[in-house]
């Protein structure tokens, strides 16, 4: 097997052929936001233009940069060239930038978005000068857009597994773990609990075989960081997996994404086949006496097959319901074996953290929350997308200035972050940091990442219907508190948007809520109050037009919601369930 | 429809080249549903055998995971976002229009069996929204070429219209 540095040299070879190889390099944004917006249908009609004019070019396909509200991103770079970045190049303006930008020499300034690059061009800003970038401190999407998620080759020119290299043939396992200690990394899948002390519980647990599982089940809506990442860049998953399997002595990885999701399905089996083609998986990584091995998991559809428990028992093949705890993962999970989850953020940092050093990433963020936050914004926003920015940051200036505010002179009502059951932030309380503690006090959760913006035409009352309908269809059903509670809550909060409310309702949901948050096994039923209480907080006057005034301020509870059937009420049938305690 | 035999010869395919390393009653129906597009009443014995666990064991996990059906599904299958991106976005007058398209009053198959229709919490392509599905690739407006939600709903009752008669 190669050592590491044959395979830079290999890989930084490979890099000057394409970029000064005297060829265009053309590179098409294609995950799945790219996707959505028609990538795939642009790179077809690029390749045949290409053709029908008989042009050489390498033609490569990258992940998303984040910027998805300019997707299709297409970008050209010509031999000792700028790097230009097109935005929405739909397939019907694919053939007309071959024609101007790759056949010709007109930068086309009207079609481009930004561009990188040594020389300076007129007309086109830079990428760094960009209000949507030049705030963004980029360390887990640090490759995100800019490399081929299926050429390994890619990833080690920018200087991946250099991290993995240095672990297992300069370090200890435990000055890895100490690193992660140092650099303070809390998990970024929702519990935000210190990623170092995680791995040192595993640590010290008996092997010889652990298990680091990586969790993708990502089925928070309105996030989709993790899946980005493993589409845009799965070797930095990849390698922060088995840095984790270095520093915590384990043996198995297990990659873990919800099937259905092609994309990242498939570059991560891709990513995990080519780690083993050059040794960097398996037996012996990079002549070490260290081996690791890492399988992806699928699961079906299940929200709370995310929960870590639930998790393990999905990996075993089994309905995705949570187990009690103790015993923990680190000492019995996966197949009664120890056992780390860890989200797919929290991973992707690590060989970036192993290079630099803890003290460089504790050097970012807050006291209390390191490093950065990766967000994925979406609902009423301009520049819909995913970036990464410093914790510390409010989210008032993530909203304004990071991704241009509200559009269309509307003002922002609130926001849903972390998840649905996360609830809502009212927009007077968006000079909140982006700061695990700073956002538990204003009653909200930073969770995964996403964060949804509802403008003033966004009703309160309708948006908790959503997520509570969201919340009871998931409910995997193992313990009632959760499972009735649910049900309750739908049933309630749909008579309130109906304008049917009863005298005592909100109590009824409190007294509800209460009983899910004490009674419950794991964190969907104990937070599943949430969406309705910090509504019921925030937007008294929502559900007081409602339930006293028979009227929806806005407008949007007149129209039928369509939810599955199972998040349907009964409270409509002839005998309307009487809640008793 | 495939004869019981070649049903089952399908299925045992599918169950011995499921690409998953480790196989569970979970790996195998869902290569199933790979390979069918749904969990045909035989293969959850036939799993229950491959996996060493039992008939029960094996249904429990088909009945719980909402992807599973248990009867073919219809020649197109069109998903529906209903998560809270896309409800904001205009989901919900998506989902009408769609559903008034295909004469349903839910989710569910035409009785042609040319659509499946099927809502989905969140396809995540949220920053595209609002989006839908069509035989598992995302659209959004953008590669409509339209922009916000009321463009969108016509579009997408258009578009399965057109695919219920056959004109893809
Ligand atoms: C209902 C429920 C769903 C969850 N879903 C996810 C998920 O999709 N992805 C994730 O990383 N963590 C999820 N979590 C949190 C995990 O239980 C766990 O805390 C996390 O994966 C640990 O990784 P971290 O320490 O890196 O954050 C969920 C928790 C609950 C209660
Ligand atoms: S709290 Fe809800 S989701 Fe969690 S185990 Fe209980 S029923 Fe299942």
């Amino acid at each position: 097997m190669p050592t590491y540095e044959e395979l830079l040299q290999e890989a930084q070879s490979r890099l000057l052929e394409l970029e000064g190889g005297g060829k265009p390099w053309i590179r098409v944004g294609a995950a799945v936001c790219g996707e959505a917006a028609g990538a795939s249908e642009t790179l077809e009609a690029i390749r045949a233009e290409l053709d029908r004019r008989g042009i050489d070019a390498n033609v490569s396909i990258v992940g998303c940069l984040g910027l998805c509200y300019a997707e299709p991103l297409v970008d050209v770079q010509k031999p000792g060239g700028a790097r230009v970045f097109y935005r929405n190049v739909t397939p019907d303006k694919a053939a007309e930038l071959v024609e101007s930008c790759v056949a010709g020499d007109d930068l086309r300034p009207d079609m481009a978005l930004a561009y990188t690059g040594r020389i300076t061009l007129d007309g086109i800003p830079r990428l760094d000068d960009l209000p949507v970038w030049n705030r963004q401190v980029r360390i887990a999407l640090r490759n995100c857009g800019h490399i081929d998620p299926l050429d390994i080759y890619q990833y080690i020119a920018q200087g991946g597994y250099a991290a993995l290299d240095k672990a297992v043939n300069q370090m200890q396992p435990e000055d890895v773990l100490k690193e992660v200690q140092d650099s303070g990394l809390r998990g970024r899948g929702g519990a935000a609990f210190p990623t170092g002390t995680k791995w040192g519980f595993l640590a010290r647990s008996p092997g010889p075989v652990k298990y680091i599982l990586c969790n993708c089940e990502e089925g928070d809506p309105g996030a989709y960081n993790d899946k980005g990442i493993l589409e845009s860049d799965p070797h930095s998953l990849i390698e922060g997996t088995i840095l984790a399997g270095y520093a915590t002595g384990s043996s198995n990885g297990v990659v873990f994404i919800r099937h259905g999701h092609e994309g990242p399905i498939h570059r991560t089996e891709r990513a995990i086949e080519q780690a083993y083609e050059l040794g960097l998986l398996g037996d012996n990584i990079l002549g070490s006496d260290f081996s690791f091995h890492v399988e992806v998991s699928l699961t079906g559809e299940s929200y709370v097959a995310g929960e870590e428990t639930a998790l393990m028992e999905s990996v075993e093949g089994n309905r995705a319901m949570p187990r009690a705890r103790p015993p923990f993962p680190a000492q019995s999970g996966v197949w009664g074996l120890p056992s780390n989850i860890n989200n797919i953020k929290s991973l992707a940092y690590v060989s970036e953290i192993v290079s630099r050093g803890g003290e460089w990433f504790a050097g970012i963020g807050t006291e209390g929350s390191k490093g950065t936050a990766i967000l994925c914004l979406s609902g009423n926003i301009a520049l819909p997308g995913m970036v990464e920015v410093p914790m510390g940051m409010t989210i008032r200036e993530v909203i304004d200035e990071v991704v241009g505010g509200v559009p269309d002179g509307r003002k922002a009502k609130f926001l849903q972050t972390g998840g649905p059951l996360g609830g809502v932030l009212p927009a007077d309380l968006l000079d909140v940091q982006l700061d695990f503690a700073a956002m538990a006090q204003a009653g909200a959760i930073l969770g995964s990442g996403g964060i949804i913006v509802a403008d003033d035409r966004a009703c309160a009352v309708n948006m908790t219907r959503v997520l509570v309908a969201f919340c009871q269809y998931e409910s995997c059903g193992k313990c009632f508190p959760c499972r009735l509670g649910m049900t309750n809550l739908i049933e309630i909060v749909e008579r309130i948007c109906h304008f049917e409310s009863r005298p005592g309702d909100l109590e009824l949901m409190r007294v509800v809520g209460q009983n899910m948050a004490a009674g419950s096994l794991c964190g969907h039923g104990q937070l599943g109050w949430n969406p309705v209480q910090s509504a019921i907080r925030y937007f008294q006057e929502d559900f007081t037009a409602h339930m006293e005034e028979g009227r929806c301020p806005t407008g949007q509870c007149l129209s039928p919601v369509f939810t599955p059937q199972r998040t349907r009420s009964r409270w409509t049938s002839a005998q309307p369930l009487e809640l008793r305690f | 429809m495939a004869s019981g035999d070649s049903l089952r010869e399908r299925i045992d395919g599918a169950l011995a080249g499921q690409s998953a390393r480790t196989v569970t009653v979970l790996s195998s129906l869902l290569a199933i549903e790979d390979e069918l597009g749904y969990i045909p009443p035989p293969a959850i014995e036939q799993v229950a055998r491959h996996t060493g666990s039992t008939i029960n064991d094996v249904w429990g996990v088909a009945s719980f995971y909402t992807n599973f059906r248990f009867t073919p599904p219809g020649e197109h299958v069109v998903e529906l976002c209903w998560g809270p991106t896309c409800h904001l976005l205009g989901a919900q007058q998506i989902i009408q229009a769609a559903l008034q398209a295909l004469g349903l009053s839910e989710e569910g198959d035409t009785s042609d069996g040319k659509i499946s229709l099927k809502y989905n919490t969140c396809l995540g392509a949220c920053s595209q929204g609002p989006v839908i599905s069509v035989d598992h690739k995302v659209v959004g407006p953008q590669s409509l070429g339209i922009t916000g939600g009321d463009a969108m709903s016509e579009h997408v009752a258009e578009l399965v219209s057109r695919l219920r008669n056959g004109s893809s």
